[in-house]
């Protein structure tokens, strides 16, 4: 799908770019001008999403075959000519999506779409601000559609400046402190990445199709199959201890993204700082950028890996899902019980995946596109409610849902989505996640089910301080939710109850890419061989 | 004899156009002497010429004077890098507070520099150990004038003695090693001649060792590495920005060319076959490469380590630019030609980016008067563009896609990679993680932060920004589109007497 001759992949990349260009040169005190600017870019992100989910063929399984990928963009980037000592280094301009990479588009393109709209009332440097996320956005959605491991990495630390400069510009009282430990965190991920990347460069090698001289490559999808493999190169041959080395530097770098325990103490100082609009970009999207790293990359290259190190990544799993509930229930502050139950539902994600069976991956896949809706909603509710009261005390509030009816529906919604009622679409996804794990992993999965009930304490808890209960005469007089932000929830209320009822919607683009990356993994996985 | 020192005098153009402007610049000034604005514009006419002959020479590879000095492409590469600092440098001067206050002295300045450049030119192809100390010498003694060159500032007086004390030190150690290996080799100078004498006899390992450490002492000293580094905080802090910037890339540049010829023509080993394209062996199994090493993770750790705490930001960037150079050696550590290319392609960027922020300091203290981290609280507010171009430099710094500082981190760390140096390459990667935070020390208080006192705009003028314009578009261009860089250095890297 084409327009001017550039490919529609390209084009929902770059739309915000544009947008940025565009928001830099209207004058300063147009501040309309410029949120409209942004609003308009991100729309047409949205609209592009939409054409995608539409034409997208739900038959193609992607993965690791270029066939299977759709909307292929292949362009040459650089093209340095062969000397003797260096090879010769061709690195492509490679998009592509597939089961697994067009949900997460989907998402980027709503989420930052509703983003716009929840900074409408940012006060201070609005151009400065727009560019950032249209940039961020820029960022987020390459990472989605890059095929080129060179042009992901690139993607990848495009959103490292702005998200800095979202949280210490426009951020809370400590944004200096969360924005730096944001930077520096993600920054040790990416350069331990950055050397996997390297060491998987010099392994790999593909005939160039016009001389059949072989060349390294950053392809992605050269570097899932074993037979490219170099013999006697770094990452050549079967459970080597360079292969074990670059497999846990690169699950460090997607880890810090997830967060998983250990590597998500930036998590609550990032989420409880930034302004409501990153911290639903940072819940929504990026988080996702880890566990999608780890299904792109990490178990297609590596796995033989994958499955060896299914059941820490279990374990793991087990520990976010119960810290992070834990850890949930303890908090007084709203923002920072959302951005713990965070860690908790990424646990379900990280639980699916480790399970390594269909039911599982599906799970996983689904539960970080509702896990991104949820809570989005999550965070725009009490974006809602500090914007009026200027508080995020959970104590300080009570029976909310006298002054603030329509709030407390739409609220409720979210909630139980979040806890996972059946007939929302959490539980579809939870509930694969489970049924597949405990397949594969029947103590680690009973014991994670414990999740369930402490999310439902901690959700229903909060339920009740904030919104039932005697009404605190403080906030007798708040207004109910407005217009601008009943357009930022609806959207997400409505994807949240059609894909709890009938989540097909969603499932038929991820199911024959998940089938082939389970098959793939555990098949080569087991039968791989590796020229040493 | 008189035939071959005319053919030589054909291959020594640069050095010749640098010593005739250095003349030229002299007499200009004694002529023109109410007007010594005209003697920068000599000087760079005279280094633009220079610059353009050396630029003629990357086809060339000969050695001239009776084996003094070679004309070849890696010494051709590193005179365009030092030529076009100088340039940079010229042009920076003009907006230069430091310089321009004191206008009677520009003839000296401009001359001095001139001599400097001449003196680099000399170090990128000396072959021979006289050569190398006379190149060093002349480099030096320049240097020493031109930084203590704002009289008035005592720490500028402080920071010329200190510059000339170290350099007389490390100059001494360096002729003792020098000497000690004359003895050795049986009374070879030539670079060439040192390997044939080694590879030839069996020689003390342990003197050959002591002789390489203190000739690693004074070349450390050039490029100020680990533990020769001392006097780099100091002067740094105390010349004129322009000159601390010169020093900062063409200095390092002069003495990383000399480093790498002097270690791998005399230490290669021709005769050991099987190694990997691009590969070279040591010989004697003298390991000279590890030592490289251990200075290299010293270097980049302290230099970044200490950079932290600094609050004045020519302090700050004299450390980070002691992490640079041990950055760069990594490159050395891994004999192969992968890694000579990545420490050119890291020169290359080095140069952009530093000679960038430099630049925007020295900007910065003519219109506040400060150099002071504090003094940049809110300047993202009173002049963006000027913060913006710096925030680019940074992250380029700080080796952060897409800028062209990434392109010099991927190529050392995929040179390292290749040769299996995963350890060097952790700490590397590290190391950059922890440049980071001082880098965004400086961002956050220009952004993050309100401005104190004044918070009126500051306006600079057009050339001003078309400077800023000239290395910013490359740092960015060349982080998304590297190829011309790549080439450059993949055509730059024989040396004379090599396969």
């Amino acid at each position: 799908m084409d327009f001017l001759g550039i490919g529609i992949l390209t084009w929902i990349t770059f739309v915000p770019i544009v947008g940025m260009v565009a928001v830099l040169m209207i004058p300063k005190d147009n501040q309309s001008a410029m949120k409209w600017a942004a609003a308009a870019a991100t729309f047409v992100q949205v609209v592009l999403a939409v054409m995608i989910y539409f034409s997208f063929n739900r038959g193609l399984s992607g993965i690791n075959t270029l066939e299977g990928m759709q909307f292929v963009e292949k362009v040459t980037w650089i093209d340095i000519k062969s000397v003797p000592w260096f090879g010769r280094i061709h690195i492509e301009y490679f998009m592509g999506v597939d089961g697994l990479s067009t949900p997460m588009v989907l998402l980027t393109a709503l989420i930052c779409f509703l983003a716009v709209f929840a900074s409408w009332n940012i006060e201070k440097a609005m151009k400065g601000y727009m560019a950032m996320l249209l940039l961020l956005d820029t960022g987020m959605m390459g990472v989605f559609v890059a095929l080129d491991f060179f042009l992901f990495y690139v993607f990848w630390e495009v959103m490292l400046l702005p998200m800095y400069f979202l949280i210490g510009i426009w951020g809370g009282p400590r944004r200096e402190y969360a924005a730096i430990k944001f930077f520096l965190y993600t920054l040790l991920g990416s350069v331990l990445m950055l050397l996997a990347m390297i060491a998987l460069y010099f392994s790999v090698t593909i005939p160039d199709p016009a001389t059949g001289e072989r060349i390294y490559t950053f392809n992605m999808l050269a570097m899932m199959d074993p037979a490219n493999y170099q013999a006697g190169s770094l990452l050549a041959g079967l459970g080597t201890y360079w292969r074990h080395l670059a497999y846990i530097a690169l699950f460090i770098g997607f880890a810090i993204k997830v967060p998983i325990f250990p590597f998500h103490t930036w998590l609550p100082d990032a989420h409880v700082e930034a302004p409501t609009a990153i911290s639903v970009i940072l819940a929504g999207i990026l988080l996702k950028m880890g566990t999608y790293g780890l299904l792109r990359i990490s178990y297609p290259m590596f796995p033989e890996l994958a499955n060896y190190y299914a059941w820490p990544l279990a374990l793991v799993a087990l520990i976010n899902i119960v810290y992070g509930a834990l850890c949930a229930m303890a908090q007084q502050d709203f923002k920072k019980l959302i951005a713990y139950s965070s860690i908790s539902h990424m646990g379900i994600v990280l639980l699916g995946m480790s399970a390594m069976n269909t039911q599982g991956m599906v799970g996983a896949v689904f539960q970080m596109f509702n896990h991104g809706t949820i809570t989005a909603m999550l965070f725009l509710i009490v974006g809602v409610i500090y914007d009026r009261a200027h508080t995020r005390d959970l104590d300080a509030f009570g029976g909310l849902a006298i002054t603030m009816p329509k709030y407390t529906g739409i609220m409720t919604v979210a909630f139980f989505a979040a806890l996972g009622l059946p007939g929302l679409s959490g539980f579809v996804s939870e509930a694969f996640s489970f049924l597949g794990a405990f397949q594969t992993f029947r103590v680690i999965t009973i014991i994670s089910t414990l999740g369930i009930v402490l999310t439902a304490g901690y959700m229903l808890w909060t339920l009740q301080r904030v919104f039932l209960g005697q009404p605190n005469q403080r906030w007798a007089s708040l207004p109910d939710i407005n217009g601008r932000e009943m357009f930022t929830l609806v959207p997400l209320a409505v994807i949240v109850l059609v894909l709890g009822i009938y989540p097909s919607f969603m499932l038929d683009l991820m199911t024959s890419s998940v089938n082939h990356l389970v098959d793939f993994v555990k098949e080569t996985g087991a039968s791989m061989t590796l020229v040493p | 004899m008189v035939d071959q020192a005319l053919r030589s005098l054909a291959q020594f153009l640069p050095e010749t156009a640098l010593a005739v402007c250095f003349c030229l610049a002299i007499l200009v000034g004694i002529i023109f002497r109410r007007r010594p604005q005209i003697v920068p514009v000599v000087a760079l006419v005279g280094i633009t010429v220079a610059v353009w002959f050396a630029i003629q020479q990357t086809g060339s590879s000969e050695s001239v004077f009776s084996g003094m000095i070679v004309v070849d492409p890696f010494a051709a590469f590193f005179k365009i890098v030092i030529g076009t600092t100088a340039i940079l440098i010229l042009l920076f001067s003009i907006y230069s507070s430091e310089v321009q206050s004191t206008i009677k002295r520009l003839v000296e300045y401009s001359s001095l520099l001139v001599a400097m450049t001449l003196g680099m030119f000399l170090m990128a192809g000396s072959a021979n150990l006289l050569m190398m100390v006379l190149s060093i010498e002349l480099t030096g003694l320049s240097s020493y004038v031109l930084a203590g060159y704002t009289k008035e500032a005592p720490d500028s007086s402080e920071a010329s003695l200190k510059y000339i004390i170290y350099g007389a030190l490390s100059t001494g150690l360096m002729l003792y090693g020098i000497s000690i290996l004359f003895g050795l080799t049986g009374g070879a100078l030539e670079f060439s001649d040192i390997n044939k004498a080694l590879a030839g006899g069996s020689v003390s390992p342990l003197a050959l060792l002591v002789a390489s450490l203190l000739i690693i002492a004074g070349l450390g000293y050039k490029i100020s590495a680990v533990p020769f580094h001392f006097w780099t905080p100091d002067v740094y802090e105390g010349a004129p920005v322009t000159i601390t910037a010169f020093l900062s890339v063409a200095s390092k540049a002069a003495g990383f060319a000399m480093l790498i010829r002097f270690f791998k023509v005399s230490f290669i080993d021709s005769n050991v076959v099987g190694l990997p394209a691009g590969f070279w062996a040591s010989l004697q199994d003298f390991e000279w490469n590890k030592i490289v090493a251990i200075l290299s993770v010293l270097t980049m750790t302290l230099g970044n380590l200490v950079a932290v705490w600094q609050n004045n930001l020519k302090r700050l960037l004299a450390y980070s630019s002691i992490a640079h150079a041990g950055y760069m050696l990594m490159g050395v550590v891994v004999l192969s030609d992968k890694g000579i290319a990545a420490v050119l392609i890291y020169f290359v960027v080095y140069l952009l980016m530093n000679l960038g922020a430099f630049y925007i300091v020295m900007l910065i203290e003519a219109k506040t008067g400060s150099e002071d981290i504090d003094s940049y609280k809110g300047l993202g507010y009173r002049s963006p563009f000027i913060s913006v171009a710096m925030v680019i430099f940074f992250i380029s710094l700080a080796g952060i896609p897409p800028t062209a500082g990434f392109i010099g981190k991927l190529f050392l760390f995929a040179a390292l990679l290749d040769a299996k140096w995963i350890w060097l390459a952790i700490v590397g990667a590290i190391n950059s993680v922890i440049s980071l935070y001082y880098y965004v020390r400086v961002v956050r208080n220009m952004f993050l932060r309100d401005p104190e006192g004044a918070k009126t705009p500051i306006a600079f003028s057009l050339p001003q920004f078309a400077i800023l314009v000239i290395l910013v578009i490359p740092t960015l261009v060349f982080g998304l589109y590297y190829s011309p860089i790549v080439e450059l250095a993949n055509a730059s890297l024989s040396m004379f007497g090599l396969p």
